[in-house]
């Protein structure tokens, strides 16, 4: 290249016009784009902005004031003090262990559950079909049905206990050691359609082809299930843990229904202790604390759980 | 030791029967062909050996012991699966070992064995990668390491190469063959591609619509086929076939009469026609037995002239417009296209003729 072809200034009429008339059409379009995306997220912003953050803020605000011993007073302004105290409490410390305890119960139960069901129904056997609608039918059961059946079962008047000779003094639901697991499986039994619904469709996502090879390489029915099955399974399982536990963290229908959060707190998950403050005690401010602190723990957890889980999780090929 | 028997097997599936009582021997270290079109039952019929499926009758043997009620995991026997069905959330290593596993195969000699089935693959590098992060030629490759890192008593390969491209299955195909001679073990090979057969079996064994066509070694089945199905599926091209009527001479069947000429018959076949009794029979001749030239017994014009390279393939139509392919090597005359011919059949003995109501080959 010679010394001039670098100094020569650029003359050219159509380069020019080139450059300054492109450059904000390509701009205007941008900006065009931007606006049209905007728009279309508007909607779903209006109704997450409404229902989702909004309540959230309120309710960190509502957690900074006192409300009166008595109504109409007006309510006191007295910062995080209330936080403290609430999360600080032993009727706060004892309803986030039932609810772990709760989650703990039914999550893992109900996943395994689901899977054994699964599992059988996933045979190539006449009349399947008839068994796959009843392990899935208790999807179409409301929780508010699910516990009235339990309850009525577990009833000592008129219950199957009765009817099998059972007494147990206390009853079932009002027994401190017995409340929260019948509460559990109620919880499980109602959850088994979804989740053996959800274990049907992993399993039909594992190959034949390689249940068959590890067959041929010498793999027994367990082998087969848990080298081949199961890792490919696992991104059901982890969605199945995620979602299990913020439903468990979420139960509040069976609670109200079968135990109304006894006998002695034995049963009374966060969320029940949220309705007790807000309805009960009449006490928003203590409810909202304790639903910033359920949102919180959920969070956490569930962070923990993506920590701790996903590593194991195989997705795709 | 690794011989495989299939004594009467049939399947059926509801209504359909994939396999018709099916008899065959393999011998021990054979390499066994067993080729059809897609849906002959040859799959079906190997996965019956493997275990996967059950025969409705029959037995089947493998080495010294009857093993028609043995679970596939008991059966001693190695797969290589069309898709290769590697474990995808296991390493190469972890894939290989697999089989060792299962059977409970102490650490140390399990490295081991490992080891030299990826030596004899070349897989060393890859041991600790993904199948997902291989390309398709090693992923085939893993498979077969799988397969040969215990010594089964029969490897059986259902299409192993089916995925590969044209010209990592030419090489592949090669290898193969010299790993069978390396390994001496049974393999039995499913595939529908005859150039597979043709090159890598000790013997060929066909099957159509569930029922065994013929078996033999490759060059037998070639220049004997035992009927018209094995006759048109064996060859490219296919070898040309012509309804004719039977001439006869002097006391017995001279020559066959097709569209435009006729076609000359060995007397002792010619013996057997008049034996059968029957007016009309079906003439096969390859293409490569065919010659095109100014003079010949039959009449036919040539429509259209393919060349590859090292041969042509000359299209013939017979006068009643019937094809006829004629092969060529590259050296001899090109003959016009559009244009009246007339064919030869290079050796009277290169005629083969089969009876047209059961198919079956007629011999002197």
């Amino acid at each position: 290249m010679s010394a001039t072809d670098v100094v020569v200034p650029r003359t050219d009429a159509s380069a020019g016009v080139s450059t300054t008339v492109a450059r904000p059409r390509r701009f205007g379009r941008r900006v065009r784009e931007a606006a049209l995306g905007y728009l279309l997220v508007v909607p779903s912003l209006l109704i997450f902005g409404t229902f989702i953050i909004y309540p959230f803020f309120k309710n960190f605000y509502l957690g900074l004031y006192r409300n009166p011993p008595f109504p109409n007073l007006p309510k006191k302004y007295i910062g995080f003090e209330q936080y403290t105290d609430v999360l600080t409490s032993s009727d706060f410390y004892n309803s986030v262990k039932v609810t772990f305890l709760f989650a703990l119960l039914t999550v893992p139960a109900g996943i395994a559950l689901g899977l054994a069901l699964a599992v059988l129904a996933h045979q190539r056997l006449k009349g399947i079909a008839i068994y796959r609608t009843i392990f899935s039918s208790t999807i179409a059961t409301s929780v508010a049905v699910a516990s009235v059946i339990f309850g009525t079962l577990m009833n000592p008047q008129v219950g199957l206990l009765p009817w099998i000779g059972l007494d147990p003094r206390p009853p079932i639901l009002e027994n401190p050691e017995w409340a929260l697991i019948a509460v559990a499986i109620t919880t499980i039994w109602q959850n088994l359609g979804l989740s053996f619904i959800l274990m049907s469709s992993g399993l039909q996502s594992v190959p034949d082809e390689l249940l068959e090879a590890a067959e041929v390489d010498g793999a027994g029915g367990w082998s087969r299930f848990r080298n081949v099955t199961l890792p490919l399974l696992s991104p059901t399982l982890f969605f199945a843990a995620i979602v299990g536990s913020i439903f468990a963290f979420q139960s509040f229908g069976q609670i109200d229904l079968l135990t109304e959060g006894g006998p002695l707190d034995k049963t009374n998950v966060l969320t029940y202790f949220v309705f007790e403050e807000l309805r009960e005690r009449n006490n928003p401010g203590t409810a909202a604390v304790l639903a910033i602190a359920l949102f919180a723990i959920t969070l956490v957890f569930t962070l923990i759980q993506m920590r701790v889980l996903e590593r194991r999780v195989f997705y795709g090929r | 030791m690794g011989r495989v028997g299939i004594r009467g097997v049939t399947k059926r599936f509801g209504e359909v029967t994939a396999v018709d009582d099916l008899t065959l021997d393999v011998a021990d270290r054979e390499f066994l062909v067993l080729l059809g079109p897609s849906g002959c039952g040859k799959s079906t019929a190997l996965r019956m050996i493997a275990g996967l499926d059950e025969p409705t009758e029959g037995v089947i043997e493998i080495g010294d012991r009857e093993v028609t009620e043995v679970e596939a995991k008991d059966r001693d026997v190695a797969m290589v699966f069309q898709s290769y069905a590697l474990y995808p959330h296991m390493s190469v290593r972890r894939n290989i070992e697999f089989p060792l596993r299962s059977r409970r195969v102490p650490h140390d000699e399990r490295d081991e064995l490992v080891g030299n089935a990826a030596g004899i693959l070349g897989l060393e590098g890859l041991l600790d990668r993904k199948p997902a992060q291989l390309s398709g030629g090693q992923r085939q490759r893993v498979a077969l390491a799988r397969a040969i890192v215990r010594r089964p008593e029969a490897f059986l390969m259902d299409e192993p190469l089916s995925n590969l491209d044209a010209k990592l299955r030419v090489q592949t195909r090669a290898e193969l063959v010299e790993l069978h001679r390396r390994l001496a073990t049974t393999i039995i090979y499913v595939t529908h591609d005859q150039v597979e057969a043709m090159t890598m079996g000790d013997r060929i064994a066909i099957l159509n619509d569930g029922a065994l066509q013929q078996v033999g070694p490759p060059q037998a089945v070639y220049e004997r086929p035992a009927n018209l199905f094995v006759a048109r599926f064996i060859g490219n091209p296919p070898m040309n076939t012509v309804t004719g009527r039977v001439v006869n001479g002097s006391g017995s069947v001279r020559a066959v009469a097709i569209p435009g000429g006729e076609i000359p018959v060995a007397p002792e076949i010619g013996a057997a026609i008049t034996r059968l009794g029957v007016d009309e029979v079906v003439v096969g001749v390859r293409s490569e037995h065919l010659k095109v030239g100014s003079d010949g017994p039959i009449e036919a014009t040539v429509s259209v002239i393919e060349s590859l390279g090292h041969e042509r393939h000359v299209f013939c139509r017979l006068v009643d417009g019937q094809p006829v392919i004629v092969r060529q090597a590259a050296d001899e005359p090109v003959p016009a296209e559009a244009a009246p011919t007339r064919l030869t059949v290079e050796k009277v003995e290169l005629v083969h003729l089969f009876d047209p109501a059961t198919e079956q080959r007629i011999e002197g």
